[in-house]
């Protein structure tokens, strides 16, 4: 039970707290694989293995993969350099790392679709050589890689400060040159947060609406993701087939919280320890 | 303090700075080049225009039900779980962290599912002679879901940092509980719940994906800025696009600025 205390209020900061909770985030998420659970197998089964739903799956996935591993690497250098270097201008752009945040999605979209337009900015240094960066799956990863950005380098970035350099100093006396230094000592400590910085990349970019449907051009088959499927069949009120989509990738958000609790455990131990 | 050689310090910081440039300086600067692209009286014609103010009011509108909610909410729950200890506590902990891991589109589908009209309490609402869904109630809920966790998560850490000490001085000396609140826990976690709120208040009048699902998006009664961005940029009319969507990126530089000062006052310089 709970330890006795002076302080007042638990009864009702908790039971707040719990009614709060229920009644706008708990009972709204049950109503999803309730409602699920009163569509016929058979046309769930039809909707979830339909070759558009599988390409979008296989779209969303992919692109937020390929994203998370582009994150990983740059996150990975951005969080060190601003940690361990110091060059002019260092506190604005680690203000700028947030901005994916604070940026609503569809203005990242609108943005990011103009830049790399064929016409655009970046778009037309690349249509030279005939590679397509809007209206296709490199733009889908690149609305993604954007969106994704903060996660690494705010997950490793504590971790980097945190980390000793009496140790790394030790292996330096012992001879070890740096990129041993980096290979063999710096790099496992920061391991545990690298992943979850990865991991929370990958799950914020399945299930990424905004940023995307512009950049997307929404070809069915081709650049069509999972949450746009969603919106498609229910403007067209088959809530049964946006059910069934929906409940597939919450599945996959939750093991992907899983995942991301356990990494975050695995951190934390690796720090304190 | 050990370091990498010159080169390969130049090579990084060149690495990163492309890297920051590209993706976020870039579109930061295309957002207001295209925005003023025909000038500066095209530019206010299409911020005053009466569909952009109408949905600049209902964003305001969503926003100012959804941060005083999940403020009171936040700091309810900090106290709750940083000052007590019981069974269930980091359960309660992740579920609150859950809004966050469900895709926007699946959170506004999750409320067209429970008061749609084909919904679960469908009827009862219709009955009542109540809008909720593809009305501004739907737009309040979903934007309160989307924003739900940021205020609790900001404040129980700070809270826990702090201790119980002081409130059990409080206590002891014989402060009432408001007043042990007011007096001295307040104070403690201010910065904390104030960065809470402005990244709540970005998230609430930035969001989009569950909005447009809840919102039937009708021009001048349902629409929010983000909305009304992706309307004027599907009819071809990119600067009146950009420049609603320039409003939107003060936002996001103003919450930068005042996220970073705050920063400062909770961890003293770092960060």
């Amino acid at each position: 039970m709970r330890r006795r205390s002076v302080l007042p209020g638990f009864t009702l900061t908790l039971g707040y707290t719990l009614a709060y909770l229920t009644l706008i985030v708990l009972i709204p998420l049950v109503t999803l694989p309730l409602r699920a659970a009163s569509v016929p197998w058979a046309q769930f089964e039809a909707t979830i293995t339909d070759p558009r739903v599988i390409a979008s799956y296989q779209l969303s996935i992919g692109a937020s993969f390929v994203a998370a591993c582009v994150n990983g690497v740059f996150g990975l250098i951005v969080a060190w350099v601003l940690v361990r270097y110091s060059f002019p201008g260092r506190r604005i752009l680690d203000s700028l790392v947030d901005l994916p945040f604070a940026l609503p999605t569809a203005v990242a979209g609108i943005t990011l679709t103009t830049l790399c337009a064929p016409n655009g900015w970046i778009g037309q240094l690349a249509e030279p050589y005939g590679v397509k960066l809007a209206f296709s799956r490199v733009g889908v990863t690149i609305a993604l890689i954007f969106i994704g950005l903060p996660f690494v380098v705010r997950t490793l970035q504590p971790v980097i400060e945190d980390l000793d350099v009496e140790i790394e100093e030790a292996a330096t006396s012992l001879g070890a040159r740096r990129l041993k230094v980096v290979t063999r000592v710096i790099l496992p400590y920061l391991y545990p947060a690298w992943l979850t910085g990865f991991a929370l990349a990958f799950a914020r970019a399945i299930g990424e609406y905004g940023s995307v449907v512009f950049i997307s051009g929404n070809m069915p088959m081709r650049t069509e993701i999972s949450p746009l499927l969603i919106i498609t069949k229910l403007e067209q009120f088959d809530y049964a087939g946006a059910t069934a989509i929906a409940v597939v990738m919450l599945t996959i958000s939750f093991a992907m919280l899983l995942v991301i609790n356990a990494l975050q455990g695995w951190t934390t131990r690796r720090v304190a320890g | 303090m050990l370091t990498e050689p010159a080169a390969i310090r130049v090579l990084l910081t060149g690495t990163c700075l492309g890297f920051v440039a590209l993706f976020l300086v870039l579109p930061l600067t295309v957002v207001f080049v295209e925005a003023f692209r025909n000038g500066i009286g095209p530019y206010f014609e299409s911020v005053r225009e009466p569909d952009a103010i109408a949905a600049l009011e209902l964003t305001l509108i969503a926003a100012a039900f959804a941060v005083p909610a999940n403020l009171v909410f936040g700091v309810a729950a900090g106290w709750a779980i940083a000052k007590f200890r019981f069974p269930g506590r980091t359960l309660l902990t992740t579920l609150i962290d859950l809004p966050f891991a469900v895709s926007p589109v699946i959170s506004g589908m999750v409320f067209v599912l429970l008061f749609g009209r084909q919904g679960v309490l469908g009827p009862w609402v219709a009955e009542q002679d109540l809008r909720i869904v593809f009305a501004i109630p739907g737009i309040v809920l979903a934007t309160i879901f989307v924003s739900f966790p940021f205020v609790a998560r900001e404040v129980i850490p700070v809270m826990e940092a702090a201790g119980t000490q002081e409130e059990e001085a409080a206590r002891v000396l014989g402060a009432s509980g408001w007043q042990t609140f007011f007096r001295v826990t307040l104070p403690n976690i201010k910065w904390g719940v104030l960065y809470g709120a402005i990244l709540c208040n970005a998230r609430a009048m930035g969001e989009f994906g569950a909005v447009s699902v809840v919102s039937g998006k009708i021009r001048g009664e349902t629409n929010t800025l983000p909305l009304h961005v992706e309307i004027l940029y599907n009819e071809y009319m990119f600067q009146a696009a950009f420049a609603v969507a320039s409003l939107l990126t003060l936002l996001a530089v103003v919450t930068l600025v005042v996220k970073t000062i705050l920063e400062r006052r909770l961890h003293g310089g770092s960060a």
